[in-house]
This record gives C-alpha cells, sequence and structure tokens, in this order.
C-alpha cells in the first residue's frame, strides 16, 4: 500500500498523463480543425481533413473530460479555484468545447454553402481558442494567479480576464498553438489525401520552427525573468490537505527543481528533438513524424509541470496559500480508490481506442469523399 | 470573512437549473434511442434482412443529431461545479468527485470512443463485429448513468462520509457506502427507464407519422412493434420503480415527501393520499382537498400503523438539529485553533451529524454561536421546499406515467394483431404524445433537486453556500451567453431532427421506396 505523499506524486503524474493524452490525442482535432481552411482550399478538401478526424475526436475529448473529472477528485481545491478563479478563460475554452461537437455533426446536415462555411468557421475559431487560452492558462501558473484562502478554505480571486494577459502568458500561449498546429498538420500529413499532405507537410515544418523558438524563448524568460516559489522549510508531505498550514517564500528559481532533480532536463530535451523529429521526417515517414510531434506536445507539458513541482497553483495574492502537490489533495482513502480504478480502467481503455484507431487507419482520398453519400 | 452575495446564489441556481434541464432533454433519448438501434441490429445481424440494417442506419441518423447535443451540453455541467460551486466542490469533492471521474474512465470513453465505429465502421469491420460496437455502446451509456446517479443520490443521502475540521471538508469513510447507496439503485432503473420509454415513444411516434402519410409502412410498422414492447416494459418498470423510491424518500428525505404530498401536518397512520389540491403556503394547508385514505401511508410506509411525519413536525425536528448542531460549529473553531483539543473533539464527534444544520444560519447571521431564536427558527423554516411546485410537479408527472402504459399498452396490442395501421385517431395521438415523455422528465427532477432544498447535500451543505466567489457580473455574464448560446443549439437541433424525419429513410436514401430489399455488400 503506498503511503500518503506516494499517492500524492502518483496522483500528480497521472494527472500529467491525462492532460498530455488530452493534448496529444485531442490536440491534432484542435489542429487541423483549426488549419481547415489554411490547408483545405474548397469543401471536399476539409470534408477530406474533417473525416480524418471525424472517427475520433469523440474519444479524444473524453481525456479532457476524465482529467477535469480526476482532477475534481483527485485534487478537488485546484479543481474549485482554477474553474471559478478563471472563470471567463474557463468559460471561452467551455464554449469552444460545446461547438465543436454539434459543429462536426451540423455541418454536413445541410448542403447550403453559407452554413458549411459558418460551421468551418466555427470550428477554426474554437480550435484557435483552445489552444491559445490552454497556453495562457499555463503561463499564468508560473506567474502566479490571484487568489486567498479565508479560515474556512473559501477562495477569493482578485481580478479577470484580461489580468490572465500577461506578456509572459501570451508567449506561452502561442507557444501551445505553434505546438498543436505543427501537431494537427503532422496528423494530416498522415492521414489526408496526398495533395493536401504536401501542404500539411510545410505547416508542420513551419510550426514546429516557430515553436522551438518561442520554446526556448519562454524557458529563457522564466530562467531570467520570473521568481519561482518555493516552500519555506521542510515540505511536510504526508500532513492534511490544508494550504494554509505551510509559509511560502517567493524569489528562488522555477529551475530549482531540475538542479535538485537533473532527470527532468530529459522533458525539455525530449520536446525539442521531437520538434528535430518533425522537421527531419514529416512528408517521408509521416507516422513516426507523426509520434515525434507527439513527443514534443508531452515533453512540453511534462517540463512545465516538472518546473513547477511541488506546486500546482502558485498564488501571487497571497503565497501562502498556493496550492502544492503536498496540501491540495483528496484524503488517502479517495487516492487509493482512485488510484486501483485508474490501473483497472486506463489499460482497457487504451486497448479499445488502439483498436479504434487501427480499424480506422488508412489515408482519406478525394475520391473517396466525393464518392460518399450525403447525409450520414 | 468573505460574504456571499445572494444574487450569486440565485443566479448559480438558475444557471444550473436551466443547464441541467437542457442537458436531460438529449441524455434520456440518447439512454433509450441506443437499445432499440441494439435491438433492430441483433435482428439484423440474426435473420440477415437488410431492412433491419436501415432501420439501425436511419434512427442512427437521428441518435447521432442528439448525441452530439448531449455530449456537448454534458461538458458544461462538468465545468459548472467548478465554475459556479467552488466551494461545493471543494467541500464534498473528496467523495463526490470520484463517481465523475470512475464515470469518465469506464462509461464516458467507451461510448464516445466506439461511436466513431458506428457510424463509419459499417464497411470496414464484420457485421457481427458492429454489433458487438453497438451493445457496448448501449452498455456505455447505461453505466455512465450508473455512476452520475451514485453521485447524486450521495447527494440525496450522503453516506459514507464525515467532516473533516483540519481540511474543513467532507471525507470519505466508506466507499462500498458511497456506491451500493440504495437511493442510486434506485434512482438508476428510474431514470434509466424513464430514458427507455422516451426512447420508445420518440420512434413510435415518427413511425406513427410515416403511416399517416403512407410511407415507408413495413419500415415504421416493424420499428413501432418494437418500440411498443420495448415501451411497455419501460413504462411498467418506471412507474413500478418510481414507487420504490418513493419509498426510500420516505426514509432518509421525509420533508421532501411531506412537501410532494403537501403533507402539513402529521395524520394518523394511515395517511389518506391527496389527489388534487391547491396548497396554501401562507396557512399551511391544502384547501379543497381530495384524499383517498390508506394509500399515502402504504407507499411511503409499506405499513398499515406507522405514521409519516407532516411539514410542522419536520421544522420542529429541524429546528432541533440547528440547535444541536451549533456545539459542532464551536467545537469545529475551537479545532482549528488546536487539533488536539480532546473536549472538541468529543463534542464534534456527539453534534457532528447536524453541523450542518448549524451553517443553515449562515443566511442569516455570521457566525451561528450568536444566532437569536428568531434566526433559528427562521433557518428551521427554511427548510420547506417549494409545495405546490412540488405537489403538481409531481403529480403531472405520475399522470404522465400512467398515460404511458396505456399507450403502450395498447399500441402493444395493436402490433401483436397487426393493426397498428387500421385507426388514424390512434396514429394521431402517438404522434402528439411524442414530448410528453420529456416533460414528465423533466418534472422528475424537478421534484428530485428542487425538493432538496434548501440543502445542496442533504444535512450537510446548505446550497448558498457551495457557490463560488464570483461576482453577480460574471455569473449574469456566463448565463445569458448560455441562454443565448444554448437557445440558437436548440432552434438548430429541432430543425435538424425535423428535417431528417420528414426525409425518412425513404428520402435519405436509405430505404428505396420502389425496388425490391437486397443485402448490402
Amino acid at each position: 500500500m503506498p503511503d500518503y505523499a506516494t499517492l500524492r506524486v502518483l496522483w500528480w503524474a497521472i494527472l500529467g498523463f491525462l492532460l498530455i493524452g488530452f493534448a496529444i490525442l485531442d490536440g491534432f482535432d484542435f489542429g487541423v480543425a483549426a488549419l481547415l481552411k489554411l490547408l483545405g482550399r474548397n469543401n471536399t478538401e476539409r470534408k477530406v481533413l474533417l473525416e480524418g478526424i471525424e472517427a475520433n475526436w469523440e474519444g479524444n475529448q473524453v481525456w479532457f473530460i476524465v482529467a477535469g473529472a480526476s482532477t475534481f477528485a483527485a485534487w478537488p481545491m485546484l479543481y474549485a479555484v482554477s474553474f471559478s478563479g478563471m472563470y471567463f478563460a474557463i468559460a471561452l475554452v467551455l464554449l469552444a468545447l460545446i461547438l465543436r461537437p454539434v459543429g462536426f455533426k451540423f455541418r454536413d446536415k445541410v448542403t447550403d454553402p453559407r452554413w458549411v462555411s459558418l460551421w468551418d468557421w466555427v470550428l477554426v475559431v474554437s480550435g484557435v481558442t483552445v489552444m491559445l487560452v490552454s497556453g495562457v492558462a499555463f503561463g499564468n501558473l508560473f506567474l502566479g494567479v490571484p487568489f486567498a484562502f479565508d479560515t474556512d478554505l473559501r477562495m477569493r480571486w482578485e481580478g479577470g480576464l484580461l489580468n490572465l494577459l500577461q506578456p509572459f502568458a501570451l508567449l506561452t500561449g502561442l507557444v501551445s498553438t505553434a505546438m498543436l498546429l505543427a501537431h494537427g498538420a503532422c496528423w494530416a500529413a498522415l492521414k489526408a489525401d496526398h495533395l493536401i499532405a504536401a501542404r500539411a507537410v510545410r505547416m508542420a515544418r513551419m510550426m514546429t520552427l516557430a515553436f522551438a523558438v518561442l520554446y526556448v524563448a519562454a524557458g529563457v524568460w522564466v530562467a531570467y525573468a520570473i521568481p519561482g516559489y518555493a516552500i519555506i522549510g521542510p515540505a511536510v508531505t504526508d500532513g492534511m490537505s490544508n494550504p494554509l498550514y505551510k509559509q511560502v517564500a517567493v524569489g528562488s528559481s522555477w529551475f530549482a527543481s531540475y538542479l535538485r532533480y537533473p532527470w527532468f532536463w530529459s522533458a525539455p530535451l525530449v520536446a525539442l528533438l521531437g520538434a528535430v523529429g518533425v522537421q527531419a521526417l514529416v512528408g517521408r515517414r509521416d507516422l513516426t513524424a507523426f509520434i515525434a510531434s507527439s513527443l514534443m506536445v508531452g515533453g512540453t507539458i511534462a517540463s512545465a509541470g516538472f518546473a513547477l513541482f511541488p506546486f500546482l497553483l502558485p498564488s501571487s495574492l497571497d503565497p501562502h496559500s498556493s496550492l502544492t502537490v503536498w496540501d491540495a489533495s483528496s484524503s488517502r482513502g479517495t487516492l487509493l480508490l482512485m488510484l486501483l480504478a485508474v490501473i483497472v480502467l486506463m489499460p482497457i481503455v487504451i486497448a479499445y481506442t488502439a483498436w479504434v484507431y487501427r480499424v480506422m487507419r488508412g489515408r482519406i482520398t478525394l475520391d473517396q469523399v466525393k464518392r460518399d453519400e450525403p447525409g450520414y | 470573512m468573505i460574504v456571499i452575495d445572494a444574487d450569486v446564489v440565485t443566479l448559480s441556481r438558475l444557471q444550473f437549473a436551466l443547464t441541467a434541464l437542457y442537458h436531460f432533454l438529449f441524455v434520456p433519448l440518447t439512454l433509450g434511442l441506443v437499445w432499440l438501434l441494439a435491438i433492430m441490429e441483433s435482428v439484423y445481424v440474426m435473420t440477415g434482412r437488410a431492412v433491419w440494417k436501415r432501420m439501425v442506419q436511419f434512427w442512427g441518423v437521428l441518435f447521432g443529431i442528439n448525441f452530439a447535443m448531449g455530449v456537448a451540453t454534458g461538458v458544461t455541467m462538468e465545468f459548472q461545479f467548478g465554475m459556479n460551486w467552488a466551494y461545493y466542490s471543494h467541500y464534498v469533492g473528496d467523495i463526490f468527485g470520484a463517481p465523475l471521474a470512475i464515470e469518465g474512465l469506464m462509461a464516458f470513453f467507451l461510448e464516445a470512443t466506439l461511436i466513431g465505429v458506428f457510424f463509419l465502421g459499417w464497411q470496414r469491420i464484420s457485421r457481427v463485429k458492429h454489433l458487438l460496437v453497438t451493445w457496448f455502446l448501449a452498455l456505455a451509456t447505461s453505466l455512465s448513468a450508473v455512476w452520475i446517479l451514485i453521485a447524486n443520490a450521495w447527494m440525496q443521502h450522503p453516506v459514507g462520509a464525515q467532516f473533516n475540521p483540519a481540511t474543513m471538508r467532507m471525507e470519505v469513510t466508506s466507499f462500498s457506502a458511497v456506491f451500493f447507496n440504495p437511493v442510486a439503485q434506485e434512482k438508476f432503473v428510474h431514470t434509466v427507464s424513464a430514458g427507455y420509454v422516451l426512447g420508445a415513444m420518440f420512434v413510435l411516434s415518427i413511425s406513427a407519422w410515416y403511416l399517416l402519410r403512407g410511407r415507408n409502412v413495413d419500415f415504421a410498422k416493424r420499428s413501432m412493434t418494437v418500440a411498443a414492447s420495448f415501451g411497455l416494459a419501460a413504462a411498467l418498470s418506471v412507474v413500478v420503480l418510481g414507487d420504490a423510491s418513493g419509498y426510500t424518500v420516505s426514509l432518509n428525505q421525509k420533508m421532501k415527501l411531506a412537501a410532494i404530498e403537501a403533507m402539513w401536518h402529521t395524520e394518523p397512520a394511515p395517511a389518506a393520499f391527496t389527489v388534487f389540491g391547491l396548497p396554501n403556503v401562507e396557512r399551511r394547508t391544502t384547501d379543497y382537498a381530495v384524499k383517498i385514505p390508506w394509500v399515502m401511508g402504504l407507499i411511503g410506509t409499506r405499513s398499515v400503523d406507522q405514521t409519516m411525519p407532516g411539514i410542522s413536525e419536520l421544522v420542529d425536528t429541524a429546528r432541533k438539529r440547528i440547535d444541536n448542531g451549533i456545539p459542532a460549529y464551536d467545537a469545529m473553531l475551537m479545532l482549528r485553533q488546536d487539533k488536539d483539543n480532546q473536549q472538541a473533539q468529543a463534542t464534534l464527534a456527539a453534534h457532528g451529524k447536524d453541523l450542518g444544520y448549524a451553517l443553515l444560519l449562515k443566511r442569516y447571521v455570521d457566525d451561528p454561536r450568536q444566532a437569536t431564536p428568531a434566526q433559528i427558527q427562521q433557518a428551521a423554516d427554511s427548510t420547506i421546499p417549494n409545495v405546490p411546485v412540488l405537489f403538481w410537479s409531481f403529480r403531472l408527472m405520475v399522470a404522465c406515467g400512467f398515460y404511458f402504459i396505456a399507450l403502450f399498452a395498447l399500441s402493444f396490442w395493436k402490433a401483436s394483431w397487426r393493426t397498428l395501421d387500421r385507426q388514424r385517431w390512434y396514429l394521431r395521438l402517438v404522434l402528439w404524445s411524442l414530448p410528453l415523455p420529456w416533460v414528465a422528465i423533466e418534472l422528475g427532477w424537478i421534484v428530485a433537486e428542487y425538493g432538496r432544498q434548501p440543502w445542496a447535500i442533504e444535512g450537510v451543505l446548505p446550497t448558498a453556500l457551495g457557490v463560488s466567489s464570483v461576482s453577480a457580473g460574471q455569473v449574469w455574464t456566463s448565463l445569458a451567453g448560455f441562454m443565448l448560446f444554448y437557445s440558437v443549439l436548440a432552434v438548430i437541433d429541432v430543425v435538424l431532427m425535423l428535417k431528417f424525419a420528414r426525409k425518412g429513410p425513404d428520402g435519405l436514401g436509405i430505404w428505396p421506396a420502389t425496388q425490391p430489399q437486397h443485402e448490402a455488400p
């Protein structure tokens, strides 16, 4: 039986795993949707792109739902503070996530070109919104967000949507946008008719380059211009989940955890090697290139999570209120039960997801889309 | 000290009610229709007759539109706990989050992953494999309902948890008590049966319309036969299990039951059932009441000699529990200063079960320990839900339930004697009955959740304390956004549903009207 501290670290890892799973799987859906108008020059071409994600996007989106619900179950305070604090940012993502399913399903139900074009734009905008907002939100974690608890552990938040739009957060928003556009382009290169795939290859090259430059720039910014947070004194790792029991100092470096655990460097390394891999392979070995871009996505998210460790949500308003791995979790019983649920169920999920991808594999050609009957 | 804005409470409740009722326009149709698809496809695989495959494909088109709306509006539900109900999420996330997460892992993943294969996989996998996909899809939707209703049942009947003063929240003591909550089991069968009734009515009504127009006759008759038998079983189950959940409610939510019955005062056993009446909230009486002796006592207590407490008596009980909860609140504050204070620990252990009742006072006074007798009475009175709304919602729902049994029984009889297309009045009746299952289902949720007020978690956390520390302006903005956005989606959804239902299997090319049927390759 793992002890409380171990369970907390495991759940921190599971949260990371779910977020990375979401970013890799649903990320390419967002990327393809956002690139719909750039890669697809007419309706048939756009249909090819959409059919390439049609069979899988619904299951992919569940990664987000499950990441959210698992946060609710395992990190209830993180869920409560981030969702109510970043109110309008979350509302924007929500809006985008509602519009996508109906967009996919409604688009081809009416043949009027204005109708189709409207939904195409909806898909483009919702794709860009999610990529940008989630990147901005991640950036804000490094800056700290303005919340504080009273003794009832009721949270107070000062500031609105515009306060999230700090220059550094905008940069991380661009990092995530470039990253997922590249990732989406790699999927299109793998899945779409060769005519469209050729465009996707150019896009993937351009976007991985942009990603690498922006990512390194964000890293330099974090190293030189953003103070890190640190728990004062030895951290109590198996205490009660009450953030007010600890004290936090601001002013160290977010790279401190990289110095303490040198193997953390593997994450940014994987991210950049992934970008190199895409540059080298896309257009020639598309499946390998897609795996490389998946590594790029996973490495990037892991590198951010590693830098923040053990912090989950630092507070700029009252640093002592910051949520950490050691004081924002559920009780030991809940973490243990949920760990068992993940251990039993996740392999099954991965197995049937893999089966569905295998069944639906293969390039979607223009001819195939033209042949398909309209209607369903 | 953070002051809770009463407007935020009202607006957050309104937003939750509207988005939940809206979400549940789509969910029950998914729950019901998917089993009808599974039945039709099973017949197809067993007999190899193409007509059954076309039935699956045509009803599948409508299922798909509805499914997308259910998924889209379900995302809102999950986000909303964190956005508008942050303190709720903190206070009970330790217990409430688990069934939601397991729902995602066990059911929603399966459902959403397979739906793509259901629609696009006809040519890619064998018939039997496709049938398995459909069955798993049906299974997953029902599993999904299991876990969501376990979460919901815990709000009605919070078992297996206790308050922890160090973390200021409820924490799990027994997950098996949470998962095997008797309220969850009855709610599950009642809720999915209601979905099956809706799915059956949906197929029955649209098919009746084809028969009225003389279109797709063979297709429609077969669809009606399946829907009539499935619907009759479901309608019987929904009423019988509804009765069982009435009994369970009487065990732990006595106030909800008394309010549904507008039973203002305890009556001698066995209590009478009020069929009709006008509940008068001011005077605590029911005017013009028409009563059937004995029935309520039998439903509520399964006996002839146990009394059922009336609303006034339950208010007295609530006042006692508030009095009993105040020392628990005091002990909680002391434990915050000194977590090893043994006297406070003992007081919390003795009075902890009524801590939630002390929290009811928070609406009227900052510190419940300073409450005046008048404020305590006010808080006790606030435990009465809205009696007229519950009284009438419940009666309309039950009336619908009995109507469904009659209509499906009639349909089943006509299907058995192959006279479904004989009487036009019957077909019109079926067609115009289409909205009724939705009405009954929404009324059912109003009874269950509006009847739970003033509690978010019965006896544990008052709804008003559960909100986020957001401004009324923020909730107004998101509420206005949802109303606008959901209205547009509703219009599109209805237009598309009508468009495809009108086109029919013949118009969609799934069912060529003239040429004989051949097996699809």
